[in-house]
This record gives C-alpha cells, structure tokens and sequence, in this order.
C-alpha cells in the first residue's frame, strides 16, 4: 500500500517556518502534484517524505508505518532529484543497479531487475557508459530507472524537467504519465511549472510560504481557486483581479467597477451578503472575457492597449477608467480589437470570482 | 516490457507487523541514542586532539615540583603566570618573537609582491618563452631545500648577511607556489576588463594595482595568511644561519629554551605558548583565508 | 571568419597587415615589461634554487679533508660512488622510507575519517571543524618541545599512563622513530584535516542524499559515494604528504638528533649533521643531490601509478 500522510507536519529553521502545519494524505496509486513557487516550501516537504529532513513537529506516515524517525534509507521510498544526482564514476548500469546492492539482492535477480527497468526506459544500449558521456534527457531516464528498479512504496521527484529543454519537456511529461499509470505507482511531484501540475496530477496541492492553499484536481483547482494566491498561480495568461466593490440592486448584486459593472451569480450573491462586504477583489480568467458588440450597453468601460498575437490566439491587454490593466484572450479566428480604441468588456456571472481584499479568501461554494 | 512482471524485493514484514505505538517509541528512541553516540565519537576525539596542548598549558602554570606529582595534576588551582614572564625575559622570548615577526613580515610582502608581479605577467602579457618561463616557476617547487643548503649558506655568507635578518628572508623573497596561484587568480578576472581599462587610458601598471589587485583580494589574502604561516614556522634556514639570541627566530629560541630551562620545564611549556598565540589569533580572524590558500592546489587536482 | 550568403564558399580571412612601427614598438614594450616584472622573482630563484642545486651537484665532486682548513681534493664521482654505497647512506634512506610510511598513510586514514565525521549536520559542528584543524596552528618545533618535555624521563608523563619503555621512549632503539612519527603525525593532522574536509565539501550534498534514500548506510556510502568522489584530493594529499615527510628535519633536530643509534636518521638530518658537525660539505652536496632523485622520483611514480585510480568527473 503506497499511501502517504503528513499529519500537522511543521519545519522550522532558525524562526523561519519553511513548513507551518501541512495536513495531506496522498492515495494509493495517485499522483499528487506539489506546486508553488520558490521557497513556499514543498521541496522541504518532500525531503521530510524521504527521509533527508526532520520534522519540527508532526507525524509522516508512508503505507503503514509511521515512518517519522526512520532513516532514508528504511523508508522503502525512491527520489529523483533535480539534478539527477547520478553517481559519476559508475556506469549507468551500476548506478541503477546501487539500490538493489544496498538491499542485498542477489545477483541473478538483481540483473534482472536493472535489465527490465533499462528497457522499459529505453536505455538499454547505453548500461555500459558513464553519465558524463550521456545527454540530459537520457540522464534524467537514468535517475527514473534507478528510482523504478526497486518498485518502491512511493516515488518522490524534486522539478525533474526542470533541466530539460522545453521540447523534451513536453515530451518526458507525457512518458512520466503513462509510466506512473503503468506502474500504478504513488508519486509525490514537487514542481513551480502549474502547466506541469495541470497536465499531469490528479491532485494538485498549492503552497504558499510553507502554507498549503489548496488540494484538488487540477479542473477543480482552476475553475473554484480557493484564494487570490491560488487564482493567481494557475492559469496562463492569469486571472485577471481587480479592484471594485459591491452594489445591491433590488435582489440582485452586481461586482462595481470603475466604468461598468458585472451581474454575479446567486451563490456568489449570497456569499457576499454573507460576509458583509463592501469592496472586494473581482477576478475573471482572461478567456471568460469577451467584447461587447457595439450597441450592447452591458459591461465594463475599457480601452485596448495593446493586441498581441501568438498565432493560435490573440492576447488583448486593455486599461479600464482607472488605469487598472484587464487581459482578454481571443480566438484566433475571432475579430481583433484595434489598438487605442474604446471598448466595452463582458463576461459570464457563472465566471466572475469574487475574494475578500483583507484575507484572499474566494466567496462563494467551496467544493475541492 | 511489462515491469510489473517481476517481484518487488521483499520488505521486512517482521517490522511492519509490530503495532505502531511500540515501533514510533522505539524508532525515536534510536535516533536520540544514535545522536548521542556522535557527539560522544566527535568529544572523545577533539579531547585526544587538544589533549597535548591542553596539557602544556596546564603544566605551564605548575610549580616544577608539580609537574612530576603523580597523579598529574589537570588543573591548576594556583597558577603560577610567573613562568610566563621568566619564558619572556630571562628566556628571550621577547627578542624570538620580535625577530620571528621581522622577518615573517619581510618575507611575507616579498613573496605576496613577487607573485603579483609574475602572475600578472604570466596572465596579462605576452612575451616569448612564456611557458617555459612557467615550468621554470613551478619547478621550483620540486627542488628539496636540503639541496640548496650549502650553497646558500655560503652565498649569504659571502653576501656579509650571516646572522641578519637579510639573511633570513633574502632566500624566500619569491615562491612558484605564490606565482602560480596569483596567475590562476588573474585568470579567471574577465578578459573585458582590461580592454575596458585600457580604452579609459590605463596602462599595465595602474590597471595591475586600481583594479586587478583589489579584485583578487580574497587570493592574496590566501597568499599572505599562507606565507606568513610557513615563514612563522620555519626551523631549518634559521638554525643554520643564525648563530646568537641577537637574530634568533621563535622556532630556534623555542629549542634554546628547552635546553636552558631543563629543570624548569614549566618555562619550557610557556614559550611554546607563547610561541603558538601569534598563529592561533591568525588563525581565529582569518581561518577562511588559510582554508582557500591551503586548498589552492588541492581542489584543482 | 566570414561566410558569404552563397552557402559553401567562405570569404577567406585576410592575412594580418604587417606590424607597424608603433605596433612593433608596443610589443616590446610589452615584452620589457614583462621580464621587469618577472625578474625579482627570476633572481630569487636562479641565487637560491637554481644555481645552488647545479653547485652542489658540483660540490660532489670535492672530496674534503678530515681536518679543517685543508684544502679539499677534486675526485670525480668517487665520491658519489663511495658515499651513495655506503651503509650509512642505505640506513638512512631505509629510515627515511619507514618514516614517510608511518607518518603518511596514518595521517591521511586520520584526517579523512575526522572529515567525515565534521561533515555531519549536527548542531555546534562548527566548533568540533576548528578543535580538528587547530593543530595547524603548531609548527615542527613547537610540537617536538611540547612532545619531548612530555616524553622526557624528567617529566615521566609516559610511564605514568603505563606506556614505559626501558630506555625511556625517544632514546629507545626500537621506539624511537615511531615516537617522531606519532609527534609528525598529531602536529601535520590539522592541515590534513584541512585538506580532506575541503576535499568533502566539494562533492554535491545530493549524491549523499541520494544514495541514502537508495538504502546505502554509513559504511556503504563512504565506500560507494566519498571515496571514490574524493579520489583527486587525496592523490594530491599523498604526494604533497610524502614530499613534507622526506623533507622533515626539525622534530628529529629537536626529539633525537638523529639517534639513538642512527634510528632516526632520515635523509635530511644526516645532511645537516654531515654539514655542519662533520663540516663536510662535499659529503652533504652528494647526499643532498641523492635526497632530490629520490623526491623527484617519488613523486613522479606516484603521478603515474596513482592518477590512474583516480576518477575525475566530466
């Protein structure tokens, strides 16, 4: 059973909480993506998963076992690390081979073991070379065959793409996917790329300065982000986020920019009412926007800075009355604005998030 | 190819059966004891290590007629600084001291000024037999001192400098270990640099002093501290080139002590002291500085 | 330099104008300046290390007479024949090796595991590096006053702990050369120390961290991951240590003067007693001359022997 379970786990250094109180249990067999950027915690996570840091406070669990004052190396974990960490005076062969030695597998299985691992990542003609002599791509696959030789309970990886190119990244994503499906392996992915999270989790955890913001698939992460940090962080161009405040007209509310205003959906109503707030942080996604045809007389006042286009779609970055910058992503084969010229933005209540200025919170139904 | 096929190496099922309350307690309790035996390892050596100087300076503040008491005693309860001030006057410590530092400070300059010039010159400039020159500074290295003894002996003689402090330092005024760092050094300044200063107007000279020179400080900080280190501690040259307290280094004054103040050996255990303070206040403020110069050669391979 | 649009003809560079007068002059200026900087270091070397050894190489053919004042006899290579084949010499050299042997892989089997053990992430470990490197505060003579008063008779610190020797250690025969070496081995363990935990520091915190979470322990990491990453400093730590130790000469001064019964009269001490109590100058050249082949010898074999156990990286 490759399950995980950090229970109020906390990391201090020298006053500095690197990890403050993170609760998560990764399933069996599932991928979690830890996401965040620089220094918000999650690589000190992962080491206190394996083994390579110890908790200020708190209990790891991995499968069964409380493993909190375990070694590393009685974790029954495997880690592929940013820099692969490849031992360089061994041959690939021997380095996949090193954890099977440690473990005192003899050597008919063990060849065995480091043959299958090898093809299954194709690296079978290269067992006899050194990591000096290999590419980065092919020395990535060595550190996964190393970390696969031995079917650990769980698989941990520290930003394994990160020094791939961007084409082989692409590429390697795909492969890690199909390979957890096919290993059925519990992974814990640590990485600052959301696309990365996006395309390959089925959950994503967000942390923010050793605080976890979020846990949820990637689909529920985007459409309901959990506070201002979260929308942020996911989501590419990102959400745009806006000052404004809350007017009630009748029964229905309405989100008050400066040159329009914007019809909110009913849950969001009821949570701001709720909540009793008066100035809020108004965010919609860049592709929830569209241009009001003229005549149209809904929406909000804004002028069309400047339209940039990278051939599939077409960013339209615009200003509202109070300089405020509002980004629109187009279709390709939809009309484009002209530059300094007047428009009018509009968008669906059903997308229009509303945060809480003071704490970041997004009002509305959480389901995550 | 399937990897599931094969079967995962088995795990220790005996441990995973014990109920976890048991195995947490004693999984913590093995990492406590295990930090423990470590620092109890690590303490055990550094007192093996300070042990002989631990030693001298207690017995250095001892009654002579206590340093023989058995059981030794390991602390003084009434220490006796007057061996101190014998070791300093009676013993000449004073003058070791200050002639160690006079020529420590000549040779020092000497050497870190030298390798300068010549690691500039090997860095910047281009002139014929460059890499020849180059072996024949590194050579240097590999020639024993023993083989130039005599020699040099009579040549500072004949020099008039016997028994001077010209005399001490004129041999080590250079050194192909000092060159051949500050060369390393110059080297890894950018080469836009120089072509940026001499745009501005500066020739070799003041582009050596205005702007190489201060941005290899931390190497010629390695030198000095490196130079003066081996200077302080040099026995041989002095043994043979002196012949009276007048130019007596620390070293050889140290090996006249003990001899005099045979049945004082109190006083003895206080010029080593004394002898070691200079090095070991070096050593505190610029710890660093001797690392980087010491490991110079060995971290290149 | 230049390719042309038309793919497969490149515009062959021009060949440089010829110097001109000011770039000629400039050149040698540069030149000049050059040997000015080089020549106090040049001139240090060439009087103290270049001509000296070309001189006594010479002085070896002096034979000099028992009595001073004499003058001494131009013999050839009788003298290098005649001394480099006498029992003294082989004694001494046999000393000189057994020395280099008892100091030099103690000393590195000592500083490497110390390293190791100040490598630890451990609260105040820092204190524990600067106790482990304080020994290179010592010089030869320090350490050898310090040592010899404690092993004197008179101070009787020895017997005290239960290691008495009869005759007392460093006038013992059978001991004595070890002793020197035990002094040699404590006063050189700081700047060891030094070397090796430089050495450690520059092998990535990962391959550590990686090969513990692959299951490796103490023993087998250090087997499996330091040494073999450590494998350039300590080859560089051995030559460095084998040179020092055959050119040790102040703690034999100090300890034993090269006694009891020549037992520690290594290469260097018998020139200096040849050379200044035998005032035999001829003698101490040949000797001399013998200490340097040995060096250079030395150190070359073991550039070639050892370089090739050890694993550099890309």
């Amino acid at each position: 059973m490759g399950r995980v379970v950090l229970d109020h786990v906390s990391k201090t250094f020298d006053d500095v909480a690197a990890v403050d109180d993170l609760s998560i249990e990764v399933a069996d067999e599932e991928f979690l993506v830890l996401l965040g950027p620089s220094g918000c915690g999650k690589s000190t996570a992962l080491r206190m998963i394996a083994g390579l840091e110890d908790p200020t406070a708190g209990t790891i669990v991995i499968g069964d076992r409380v493993v909190t004052d375990v070694e590393a190396k009685d974790r029954d974990v495997a880690m592929v690390f940013q820099s692969y960490a490849l031992y360089p005076h061994m041959t690939v062969r021997k380095n996949i081979e090193f954890p099977l030695r440690s473990r005192k597998v003899p050597a008919a299985e063990r060849d065995q073991l480091v043959t299958d691992a090898a093809e299954s990542l194709d690296l079978g003609a290269l067992l006899e070379r050194k990591p000096a002599q290999l590419s980065g791509g092919q020395r990535q696959r060595v550190a996964l065959a190393r970390a696969i030789v031995r079917r650990p309970q769980v698989f941990l990886m520290d930003e394994p793409l990160s020094n791939l190119d961007a084409k082989l990244r692409v590429q390697t994503r795909a492969e890690l996917v199909e390979l957890q499906r096919r290993l059925k392996a519990t992974i814990v992915y640590v990485t600052h790329d959301q696309v990365e999270a996006m395309t390959m989790g089925h959950r994503i955890a967000v942390m923010s300065n050793g605080v976890l913001q979020q846990v949820g698939r990637p689909q529920d992460v985007y459409a309901k982000p959990a506070n201002l940090f979260v929308a942020r962080f996911i989501g590419s161009p990102p959400m745009n986020t806006v000052a404004g405040r809350v007017v009630a007209s009748g029964n229905e509310m309405f989100a008050q920019l400066p040159g329009g205003q914007v019809p909110l959906a009913p849950e969001v109503s009821a949570a701001v009412r709720e909540a009793g707030l008066d100035e809020v942080v108004i965010g919609v996604r860049p592709e929830d926007l569209t241009f009001a045809a003229p005549g149209d007389g809904r929406g909000v006042d804004a002028n069309v800075t400047v339209v940039e286009s990278l051939g599939h779609e077409r960013h339209v970055i615009c200003r509202l009355t109070d300089q405020q910058i509002v980004i629109v992503r187009q279709d390709a084969h939809d009309a484009a604005p002209r530059e300094e010229s007047a428009t009018r933005l509009v968008a669906d209540p059903a997308a229009v998030h509303l945060f809480d200025p003071e704490s970041g919170r997004r009002l509305g139904t959480d389901d995550a | 190819m399937s990897v599931d096929a094969s079967p995962a190496p088995a795990l220790d099922h005996a441990r995973l059966q014990r109920t976890p309350e048991q195995e947490v307690r004693r999984q913590h309790r093995r990492r406590v004891l295990g930090k423990v035996a470590r620092y109890a390892l690590l303490t055990f050596l550094a007192i093996v290590i300070l042990f002989p100087i631990y030693i001298t300076i207690v017995n250095s503040l001892l009654l002579p007629s206590d340093i023989t008491h058995r059981p030794p005693k390991l602390f003084p309860t009434d220490p006796q600084w007057s061996s101190y001030a014998d070791a300093w006057n009676q013993g000449h410590m004073s003058t070791y001291m200050v002639n160690s530092a006079i020529v420590t400070v000549i040779i020092t300059l000497g050497q870190v000024l030298t390798a300068i010039l010549a690691g500039y010159a090997f860095a910047f400039l281009e002139f014929p037999f460059k890499r020849t020159l180059f072996v024949v500074f590194l050579a240097t290295l590999m020639v024993p001192f023993e083989v130039t003894i005599v020699t040099n002996v009579a040549t500072i003689s004949n020099l008039g400098l016997y028994n001077s402090y010209a005399g001490l330092a004129v041999p080590f005024l250079a050194t192909g270990f000092g060159a051949f760092l500050m060369r390393q050094t110059f080297m890894t300044l950018p080469h836009d640099l120089r072509d940026a200063a001499a745009l501005d107007g500066y020739g070799h000279w003041r582009f050596l002093w205005r702007v190489a020179v201060p941005l290899a400080r931390p190497a010629v900080a390695a030198l000095s501290v490196f130079a003066f280190l081996a200077a302080w501690n040099q026995y041989l040259w002095p043994l043979l080139i002196t012949k009276d307290d007048q130019y007596r280094t620390v070293q050889i004054g140290l090996k006249q002590l003990q001899q005099t103040s045979i049945d004082q050996v109190n006083i003895t255990f206080a010029g080593a002291i004394i002898a070691v303070i200079p090095l070991v206040i070096l050593l505190l403020f610029f710890q660093r500085h001797l690392v980087r110069g010491l490991t110079a050669g060995a971290v290149k391979g | 330099m230049s390719a042309s649009t038309a793919p497969g003809r490149l515009v062959t560079p021009a060949p440089p104008p010829p110097p001109t007068p000011a770039r000629r002059a400039r050149r040698r200026r540069e030149r000049g300046l050059a040997y000015l900087l080089l020549l106090p270091a040049l001139v240090v070397f060439v009087t103290f290390v270049f001509w000296p050894l070309v001189h006594n190489v010479y002085l070896g053919f002096f034979r000099n007479p028992p009595f001073p004042g004499l003058p001494s006899k131009y013999v050839g290579l009788d003298q290098y024949k005649s001394v480099l084949t006498s029992q003294d010499f082989f004694d001494s050299v046999k000393t000189t090796f057994l020395f280099a042997i008892l100091t030099v892989p103690i000393g590195i089997v000592l500083g490497l595991g110390l390293a190791v053990l100040a490598h630890q992430q451990l609260r105040g470990i820092g204190v524990y590096r600067t106790i482990f490197s304080s020994t290179v505060a010592t010089s030869v003579a320090v350490a050898a006053v310090i040592f010899g008063t404690l092993m004197s008779p008179a101070v009787g610190l020895l017997p005290w702990l239960g290691l008495d020797t009869n005759p007392p250690i460093l006038q013992n025969p059978d001991w004595a050369l070890i002793a020197v070496a035990l002094v040699t081995v404590w006063q050189t363990l700081g700047l060891t120390f030094i070397l090796m935990a430089s050495g450690l520091q520059s092998v990535p915190d990962e391959l550590f961290e990686a090969a513990e979470v692959d299951g490796a322990g103490a023993w087998s990491r250090f087997w499996h991951v330091t040494l073999p990453m450590m494998s350039p400093t300590i080859f560089f730590t051995v030559v460095v240590g084998t040179i020092f130790a055959f050119q040790s000469f102040g703690q034999i001064d100090i300890l034993t003067q090269g006694g009891p019964l020549k037992k520690t009269n290594v290469l260097t001490y018998y020139i200096y007693d040849t050379l200044q109590r035998q005032s035999d100058p001829g003698k101490a050249a040949v000797l001399a001359v013998a200490l340097f082949l040995i060096t250079l010898i030395l150190a070359l074999a073991q550039l070639r022997f050892l370089e090739r156990r050890v694993s550099y990286e890309r």
